[in-house]
């Protein structure tokens, strides 16, 4: 009895591909551990080769119909590519704000005077005068503000042998340079002692430099040029900042406040306090503290209408950043819609497909494809399908990308966790979508599916 | 109750080779010591093979001893259509044994579309028993069933049902790609079963450049690449002339010889004159179930007709009045 067992059940193993079923009939009566370890590693195998073959026959399925597969993916291809030259331009735009906070430093207080209400009518901000420098001198005094610098501008036409540009020409105290992030190209920015003693001395911005001293081949430093007909020389011209929204913030001269308050604008009033904070985290502080020390200074009741205005350069940034964001949300909301509408794409094409290969469908069960098998095929299928769209839309998105930084001079930076997620999704919206006709095709009914024409 | 058989032997040792091989192989070895050319020498190939197979011990005795392939007890099947329940199978009970060419007759609505597709394990009964090779089939899962397809059942239909986008290599190997052979093996295996069918040279052809013949023949290597233990063929030459229908015969009753267990459904009486054993059906029972001792012989037929080319007609009528 044993013997005879056994003989049929090598020639099984060996020859035949083994069903739980039989293999397990089998093994009891002999009861042979290594037999039933055989038995699990080919159902493994199986797995894995079936999920290979599923790719091969979903490539066949897909090229076999290329242009509906082009077609059906277009959405996708869209949804990623927008995804990309969304995040490709608001990365742009944020890392050229970050460079220019960086510029500006972000720990510094703006003061402007108020608004001037005159019957109802408000002139805007610095219209009525009411700075003056005595602030300046007693917000120095404040907790956590290091440097402090009133500023007087005024619109001047600058002369030098012959030329001649129309400039801001800002009276500042020295100590500006630090509150304004200047680094010098050449020369000095005045000092001290210069501050002290009103010397005319002026400081080029690059854009001013460049107008003045074109075709020139002396040495700026040293120059005496015309501002407003007075007399200034030319000490230092400082690195280029860029620009800031419409405004050069390299088309400038600097002056000593003193200088400026007696030559150029000889007023009570400063149009501008800049106020320098010693840590970004304190200037919220440091407003509050200035906010009820100018109200004293102006005899203001607390919390009332103020005749000056006080921001910070992170309040510029958060409102620059704000909009980026808003841009951002917008775009990545217009891909998520184009990628839904891509999905859905897939899923229509997929059922269609279900539904013309039912008869393939049906053969493949007869033959012995499980439920699972034809499900995973179909899944594959639609994941081939959205995941080349996911491809071409990323290349196509970074190719949008570098034109449309290109077109609107913005540096051109490629975030890799972007791409990642942006093909991730494009993949998980295959699988999503085909998921239901896969379904559908492995719930066929054999026979039905093998009736049908 | 599942445990009453144990493991039906191999098939292949009614033929009396070494038994140690399946039956594809053992075909194939034959056929590789006959020294065939290619082309349409496999045929002739298997013709002298089955005359040998006929030369040997009559199976008949033989078979009852063994452990049937087939068993199945009170089989019914009721659909469900609309409101009314349709009672397809109404109690059938049945035991096939290997090596035997069974033709299921009957009209259409007869019931044996639905036996068929349960002796398929494409559908599962109502109620009643059904062993395969001494396993319970009749209580298995989907999954389960579609293992039983694949490694114990060879389907051959009427309308061929090939993949029209794969090669005639790449049909025959479906059911080995699910059984999870590697790739080169299955490659191998295909080759050899197109081979044996007489089609070695259009591995690489579509469907749609073969005829209907070889289309079939593609068919019945698919049916044999994972030796099964079971043909299952659902009107074979329904959508053949009746030439290429002898053929087909021919190689079915080739596969017989070698110890194959054939099932054949058909309206044809022509056809199932080739078989050994004509099961009739009628309301969803068995109305008759009987042995037919001289079939007729499609390879001796294609040989006459190849000398003197008599007309197909006059040979059938001659075999029917022998069957009667």
């Amino acid at each position: 009895m044993s013997s005879e067992e056994q003989t049929p059940d090598t020639t099984l193993t060996s020859n035949r591909p083994v069903t739980a079923s039989t293999a397990s009939s089998a093994t009891t009566a002999t009861s042979t551990k290594p037999k039933r370890a055989i038995t699990r590693k080919k159902r493994s195998r199986k797995r894995g080769l079936a999920l290979n073959a599923s790719f091969s026959s979903a490539w066949e399925a897909l090229w076999g119909n290329r242009l509906r597969s082009l077609l059906t993916i277009l959405g996708v291809i869209v949804g990623v590519a927008a995804v990309i030259v969304a995040v490709t331009i608001t990365q742009g735009t944020s890392n050229s704000i970050n460079a220019r906070v960086a510029g500006l430093g972000t720990n510094t207080l703006i003061i402007n005077s108020g608004a001037a209400v005159t019957g109802g009518a408000s002139g805007g901000i610095g219209s009525q005068q009411s700075l003056t420098q005595s602030d300046a001198t007693a917000i120095a005094s404040v907790a956590h503000v290091v440097n402090v610098s009133p500023i007087k501008s005024v619109t001047a036409q600058l002369i030098y042998s012959g030329q001649n540009w129309n400039t801001r020409v800002q009276g500042v105290y020295p100590n500006f340079q630090s509150i304004g992030n200047w680094q010098m190209a050449e020369g000095s920015w005045f000092s001290d002692a210069d501050e002290a003693a009103g010397t005319p001395l002026a400081v080029l911005g690059q854009t001013t430099e460049q107008n003045l001293f074109t075709g020139v081949a002396a040495d700026p430093i040293g120059q005496t040029i015309l501002i407003n007909n007075q007399p200034f020389r030319v000490v230092g011209v400082l690195q280029a900042k860029g620009a800031a929204a419409a405004l050069n913030q390299d088309d400038v001269v600097f002056v000593p406040f003193s200088a400026a308050a007696t030559r150029l604008k000889n007023t009570p009033y400063v149009d501008q306090i800049q106020v320098q904070v010693d840590n970004a985290n304190d200037v919220a502080q440091a407003q509050a503290d200035i906010t009820t020390l100018l109200e004293q200074q102006h005899h203001l009741p607390p919390g009332g209408p103020d005749d000056f205005l006080i921001r910070s350069s992170n309040q510029l940034v958060q409102t620059a950043q704000s909009f980026s964001q808003t841009l951002t949300f917008l775009l990545v909301g217009i891909a998520a819609i184009s990628l839904l509408v891509g999905g859905i794409g897939i899923m229509n094409i997929m059922l269609v497909s279900v539904t013309e290969r039912t008869r393939e469908i049906g053969i493949r069960m007869a033959v012995g494809a499980r439920r699972g098998d034809i499900r995973n095929q179909f899944l594959i299928e639609s994941l081939t399908l959205s995941a080349a769209g996911g491809l071409i839309g990323v290349l196509l998105g970074l190719i949008g990308g570098f034109i449309m930084t290109r077109v609107v001079q913005l540096p051109f930076a490629v975030n890799p966790l972007s791409i990642l997620l942006a093909f991730g999704v494009a993949a998980i919206i295959g699988v999503c979508f085909g998921f239901y006709p896969a379904v559908r095709a492995s719930q066929l009914d054999p026979i039905v599916a093998l009736r049908t024409e | 109750m599942a445990s009453i058989p144990p493991h039906p032997p191999d098939t292949t040792n009614t033929t009396g080779t070494t038994g140690t091989d399946t039956t594809t192989t053992a075909m194939a070895n034959k056929q590789n010591g006959t020294g065939r050319n290619d082309g349409q020498t496999p045929d002739a190939a298997l013709s002298t093979d089955v005359q040998q197979g006929e030369d040997g011990a009559p199976e008949n005795s033989v078979q009852k001893r063994r452990l049937p392939v087939i068993s199945v007890r009170s089989l019914t099947k009721t659909y469900l259509l609309g409101q009314t329940r349709v009672r397809a199978l109404r109690g059938v009970s049945l035991d096939i044994y290997p090596g035997e060419f069974v033709a299921i007759m009957g009209p259409s609505g007869s019931g044996k579309s639905t036996f068929m597709n349960l002796l398929g394990c494409l559908d599962r009964p109502t109620s009643g028993e059904y062993w395969l090779m001494g396993t319970a089939v009749s209580k298995m899962s989907p999954d389960q069933l579609a293992d039983v397809r694949n490694r114990k059942i060879g389907f051959v239909f009427q309308g061929f049902n090939l993949l029209s986008r794969s090669s005639a290599l790449d049909n025959t190997a479906l059911p080995m790609l699910y059984a999870g052979l590697p790739k080169e093996e299955q490659q191998r295996r295909a080759r050899r079963v197109l081979q044996l069918v007489g089609l070695g040279s259009r591995a690489h052809h579509k469907p749609s450049q073969l005829s209907g013949g070889q289309q079939q023949r593609v068919a019945i290597a698919r049916a044999l690449v994972n030796s099964p233990a079971l043909l299952l063929a659902d009107e074979p030459t329904g959508n053949l002339d009746s030439r290429t229908s002898v053929e087909i015969m021919a190689v079915l009753q080739a596969l017989n010889q070698y110890g194959l267990t054939i099932v054949l459904v058909t309206h044809e009486p022509d056809i199932a004159a080739y078989t050994n054993r004509q099961i009739h059906f009628r309301d969803g029972r068995i109305i008759s179930d009987e042995m037919l001792a001289q079939p007729r012989r499609a390879r001796a037929e294609l040989e006459v007709e190849a000398v003197a080319a008599p007309p197909a007609g006059g040979s059938t009528i001659e075999i029917r009045e022998e069957r009667l």
